[in-house]
């Protein structure tokens, strides 16, 4: 859906992202783990268009970005950035509307209002939606972010940290929206730094370092104490869940010194 | 379960949909009985009172027992309310264009420069007696100066792609300072009276109006207030930054080219023929969004009549408040806008922190 051919990006002379290659693929969650700095988000934001690659390229359907006009992009894909800030005070229902534009004057528009609806319950913001956005707490605000996205409905998907500001319930219930979008055909992308929550939930992990792919695959391959030890630089123990095998990444706590 | 729950959300969008709409109505039904109401009234009064009666039997057609009071009329007054409502309409859209383009709820014309630089070349013209274009020549060299200074800030206020709003209002300081002191240069060399039009063309006013300069800022205005409607669903995206309005589709550059160009041409329109009138791009959106919130397909139009409707009143006011005399309508406007703008930053800086 959206894939990235060899893409080396360079920002003000440094050498973010090293000739990456990843491909999202319908029906998949592909989570992108690694330490700070490491280029998940820069790799994001060229899938994105937003930057544009030193070399490579990005093809979303098979045809580069650049070949695309903005409003069939956004079609196709929607992105979630970390920081979403917002110029005036518009309400929330407001915002989540801002997902439908790029379908005005399209069959589509019919479905607007269910689609509004459905974006609004599903990232449990329905309750606010006459509050306006600045007076909501951070975590309502990621939410609504999220809303905006969803109502956007389009088949490839682009999370920027989705989960950073939100609580237990509402991190596995991001990441569940994120799964059911890709149960139904859609290829998920998300930047995640929990690295048990991306085990539990990501069909593929794709592990950045200092630019690079270091590996990619299913979490149960990928997740290995042996390499994230070594990418984070610091001792990581994993080990299966008691009941349901799934990989529970922890790092390595003393509490000496 | 969950379908009805969604369903009920539907209905609830339904619902705030309509009271909107309603709300809506009922706004732009209160500012064009506004509109009216201060129009005929400002055409009525002044030295020679006329009775608001006969203002709107002349206006439908009909004529008066008194010929020079109907003369009053055609000759003078109504094309200084027509103006009025032009220039008025062109600086409340262009403020919320400006704000809007770049989500900045700072961005005003006069802020940012613009008006002071078509006030460096009306004063050109003043002072060395330009006449080439005729009566038309100081308003067209504050039309082109304007023009110039809004690219310019335009440019300057800009890097990476983005403009902040610091970067903003320092330009907007810089770009009025170094107008102000060509303005004061050009006062230093010119003669008397050459310094008097300077001095009242910057205070602004609409008292000079008549039908020919009407004919001039009309279209000008009416370019603006086309493209401004044109633009305004994709202005609320633009509010969401820049990043994410592309995402959802806007082509960000161009909108933000053909915005910024209409409101160049719309505003030194405007400046061009009335001096500089600050605040009121300011004020109205501001305004307009308190009262209906921050969407813009209802900030630009409302904004549009709101401007048209405040300027007249300042113009009523400017006309009516000293007897036989006609106080400079920018001094008005600057002197309610100023506090005005104070209580702004205030507000805003207790409500949402203030702006960086």
């Amino acid at each position: 859906m959206i894939s990235a051919v060899n893409v080396s990006v360079r920002l003000g002379g440094a050498l973010l992202v090293d000739r990456v290659s990843v491909e999202m693929v319908p029906g998949e969650v592909l989570v992108l783990v690694g330490p700070n700095g490491a280029g998940k988000s820069t790799l994001l934001s060229a899938m994105a268009g937003d930057v544009k690659p030193a070399s490579g390229s990005v093809l979303l359907d098979g045809i580069p970005l650049n070949g695309w006009k903005d409003v069939e992009a956004a079609r196709r894909r929607a992105v979630l950035p970390q920081h979403n800030p917002l110029a005036f005070p518009f309400d929330v229902r407001s915002v989540v509307e801002m997902g439908r534009v790029p379908w005005y004057g399209t069959p589509e528009e019919e479905h607007d209002d269910e689609v509004i609806a459905a974006a609004l319950r599903h990232t449990g913001v329905a309750h606010l939606a006459d509050r306006a956005y600045p007076t909501l707490s951070g975590g309502e605000q990621a939410r609504v972010a999220l809303a905006r996205v969803l109502a956007q409905q389009t088949p490839a998907m682009l999370l920027d940290e989705p989960t950073a500001a939100l609580d237990l319930r509402h991190q596995e219930l991001v990441l569940s929206l994120a799964r059911r979008r890709a149960r139904e055909g859609g290829a998920v992308l998300i930047v995640l730094h929990d690295l048990s929550l991306a085990a539990a939930h990501a069909d593929r992990v794709a592990v950045l370092a200092d630019g690079k792919l270091v590996a990619a695959g299913p979490p149960e391959q990928v997740c290995t104490s042996e390499l994230l030890s070594d990418v984070y630089r610091h001792p990581v123990e994993v080990f299966p869940h008691p009941s349901t095998g799934v990989p529970v990444v922890l790092p390595v706590r003393t509490r000496e010194e | 379960m969950t379908r009805k729950l969604t369903r009920e959300i539907t209905d609830d969008l339904a619902l705030s949909r309509k009271r909107k709409r309603t709300r809506v109505i009922v706004l732009f039904a209160g500012l064009t009985a506004a509109l009216v109401v201060v129009s005929v009234v400002s055409a009525g009064a002044g030295q020679y009172g006329i009775p608001a009666r006969d203002v709107l039997r002349v206006l439908t057609g009909g004529s008066l027992e008194d010929p020079y009071a109907e003369g009053v009329l055609w000759a003078v007054r109504f094309p200084r309310v027509v103006m009025s409502l032009l220039v008025g309409a062109t600086l409340g859209v262009c403020g919320a264009l400006m704000q809007g383009t770049f989500g900045n709820p700072l961005a005003e014309p006069g802020v940012v420069g613009v008006s002071s630089g078509a006030a460096v070349g009306a004063c050109l013209s003043i002072v060395f007696g330009w006449t080439f274009l005729g009566a038309f020549t100081t308003p067209g060299i504050a039309f082109a100066a304007g023009l110039l200074t809004t690219i310019a800030v335009y440019t300057l206020s800009r890097s990476g792609g983005r403009t902040g709003t610091v970067s903003m209002i320092l330009t907007g300081v810089a770009v009025n300072a170094i107008a102000g002191a060509l303005v004061a240069l050009l006062m230093f060399v010119g003669d008397q009276s050459a310094r008097e039009q300077i001095v009242f063309w910057q205070l602004g006013s609409v008292a000079g109006a008549r039908w020919p300069y009407v004919w001039v800022v009309l279209p000008l205005a009416a370019v603006t207030a086309v493209v401004a409607l044109a633009a305004a669903r994709r202005l609320d995206m633009l509010s969401l930054g820049d990043r994410q309005a592309r995402h959802l589709g806007v082509n960000v550059e161009r909108l933000r080219l053909v915005v910024t160009c209409a409101v160049a041409v719309g505003v030194s329109a405007a400046v061009s023929y009335s001096g500089i009138i600050s605040f009121v791009g300011l004020v109205v959106p501001h305004l307009v969004r308190i009262v209906m919130g921050p969407g813009h397909r209802v900030l630009v139009p409302a904004s549009l009549v709101g401007g048209a409707v405040l300027l007249a009143c300042a113009d009523l006011l400017a006309r009516t408040v000293v007897s036989y005399a006609d106080l400079p309508i920018g001094m008005v406007t600057a002197l309610v806008g100023g506090p005005f703008f104070f209580w702004l930053l205030r507000r805003t800086r207790t409500s949402a922190g203030g702006w960086a």
